[in-house]
């Protein structure tokens, strides 16, 4: 199957095309997939060579100037090394970008933890203003990347090697209603949908689909928790555990509730092999999804 | 196109600005001496750059950046004299209320081009900024950012002049405060830093207003300029000599 990477090569490159707005700002990764851009528009296609702090920089800049950058890389090249950056040369500065990483959490399990980021979206949070999308299939990173070439804010496209079966009718900023039931609430956030919705075959539950995980959809929230038996929720995230328990929490203020965070771990596997292994590693395959979601949510089996 | 319009807008002079800045210290007076960044700041807005207080946003106009953001003073003082902000404000410098403050923030002041304080995030910001106004087709544009031979110390700034080296960014210009207060120096001098990399470099007296603008108006060579400018050690205890001119 084609991975959301690809896609966002394949709509990148048309964006650049078509749209003199559009800058594509690169750190050698992803570069030769971009040659053909680049020798057609050698003034918006910029690579800066192995230079992350100058690569934010030079996003803020663009912007600056006018234009609207996309700006890609490996997360923990992204977000981590240059943070300062993001927060100042974006942020401070007032402009947007869009920043679209590939390469999430543990899809380079082999590579170890130097290319491994699970804690982005988490870091990113800290920060206002950003919209932080989680695609879970290259049908909707396309529909996501287009919707934010089109805007001028700061904009974290977080693309993943792993994929759900199917794409969703997913419309940016709302959490999708997948499944309904009344012994408790799932949010699957991106690629863990599939993951998921294996894990919960025939127990009575409400499976919600988030991409926009910031900000956070809290209205679909709240509704599928009123119509169910409990205010009990379970998060089920590709990222770092917990990252957005404290969005559960404010959406559900006014009523007694508990919330269950899944993720990836915060302790180092210090494991290579693939990422199923690491899926099972942090407990997110659909065996170890089942018996955690059905025993927090009190579910007979 | 290297006119000031401003000189007509205010009858402030050189001679004003230690008065001006007296209004943010409470100080009775400022020599030229008290700040490093004084006499660079004034040739660029009197003399170099293309700038006008009533449209300061204006298409092809120049961009000046200051990177280093620390004592603005003598930034805020120029600004004031040129007509960008009004010299009414100066006196709330760095209050609640006042746009004004230890490291400027560009959404709050006319002309400011980009908010700063934490060092080495300038030149980044210009290398994008002249990449943008390349691909906007603005030739005519220049982008001129002021560093501090200290600040060059964050590893960041390497980035930038490596890559505006190779690409031969020829609109962007760095000035460099050369006040002789990077912790262990630049052997060789600062302006070696740029040399190497491909920019064409100069070093000026920084208080000789016709060497700094001699050396910020040298024809482009399709390479980035930087301009070294010399004042006084920081600290009349500093480890090395000051950087001979020539």
């Amino acid at each position: 199957m084609e991975t959301m990477r690809e896609r966002f090569v394949a709509v990148a490159t048309e964006l650049v095309d078509s749209d003199p707005r559009i800058a594509l700002a690169l750190a050698d990764i992803t570069l030769s997939q971009f040659a053909q851009a680049a020798a057609r528009h050698p003034d918006r296609v910029i690579n800066v060579g192995i230079r992350e702090q100058l690569l934010i920089g030079v996003a803020g800049g663009l912007a600056l100037a006018g234009l609207r950058p996309i700006v890609h890389s490996f997360p923990s090249f992204l977000v981590e090394r240059p943070f300062e950056q993001v927060k100042l040369d974006i942020c401070h500065q007032d402009v947007g970008a869009v920043l679209v990483s590939s390469g999430a959490s543990y899809d380079m399990s082999a590579e170890g933890r130097t290319h491994q980021a699970p804690g982005d979206v988490a870091l990113l949070d800290t920060l206002d203003g950003w919209t932080i999308q989680v695609p879970g299939h290259p049908d909707e990173a396309e529909l996501l990347l287009r919707a934010a070439a089109a805007r001028d804010d700061r904009v974290y496209l977080r693309l993943s090697d792993e994929a759900n079966g199917a794409p969703q009718p997913i419309a940016p900023g709302h959490v999708l209603p997948v499944r309904t039931g009344r012994a408790g609430t799932v949010v699957a956030a991106g690629p863990m949908l599939q993951p998921v919705l294996d894990a919960v075959a025939g127990l009575d539950l409400t499976v919600l689909y988030a991409v926009t995980v910031r900000p956070f959809d809290a209205d679909v929230l709240r509704r599928a928790v009123a119509a169910a038996d409990t205010a009990d929720v379970v998060l089920v995230e590709p990222y770092l555990a917990g990252t957005s328990n404290r969005e559960v929490d404010e959406a559900l203020l006014d009523l007694p509730h508990r919330v269950l965070g899944l993720g990836a771990g915060r302790a180092e596997l210090r494991r290579y092999g693939t990422p199923a292994e690491h899926a099972a590693a942090h407990g997110l395959d659909p065996a170890s999804l089942r018996e955690r979601i059905a025993g927090f949510l009190r579910i007979r089996r | 196109m290297l006119s000031m319009v401003t000189s007509q807008l205010t009858s402030y002079g050189y001679g004003d600005l230690g008065a001006l800045m007296a209004l943010m210290t409470g100080d009775e007076k400022h020599g030229p001496a008290a700040t490093s960044t004084l006499d660079v700041l004034w040739v660029l807005y009197d003399r170099v750059l293309n700038l006008d207080p009533r449209d300061p946003d204006a298409p092809g106009r120049d961009w000046f950046l200051l990177s280093k953001g620390h004592g603005p003073i003598a930034y805020y003082a120029v600004l004031a004299a040129k007509g960008f902000i009004d010299p009414g404000l100066l006196s709330g410098f760095a209050s609640f209320g006042s746009p004004l403050g230890y490291h400027p923030d560009r959404t709050l002041i006319p002309g400011v081009e980009i908010s700063s304080g934490s060092l080495g995030h300038g030149l980044g910001l210009a290398v994008g900024i002249a990449l943008g106004l390349r691909a906007r087709a603005r030739p005519e544009s220049r982008v001129f950012t002021l560093v501090g031979d200290a600040e060059l110390d964050e590893g960041s700034n390497h980035e930038a002049i490596a890559f505006a080296g190779a690409i031969g960014l020829d609109s962007l210009h760095a000035v460099v405060i050369d006040n002789a207060s990077a912790t262990y120096g630049w052997s060789g001098g600062v302006g070696t830093r740029f040399e190497r990399e491909g920019w064409s470099t100069v070093t000026v007296n920084g208080r000789d207003h016709d060497a700094l603008e001699a050396a910020f108006t040298a024809p482009r060579e399709g390479r980035p300029h930087a301009v070294v400018a010399v004042v006084e050690p920081k600290d009349s205890a500093a480890r090395r000599p000051p950087i001979s001119v020539r």
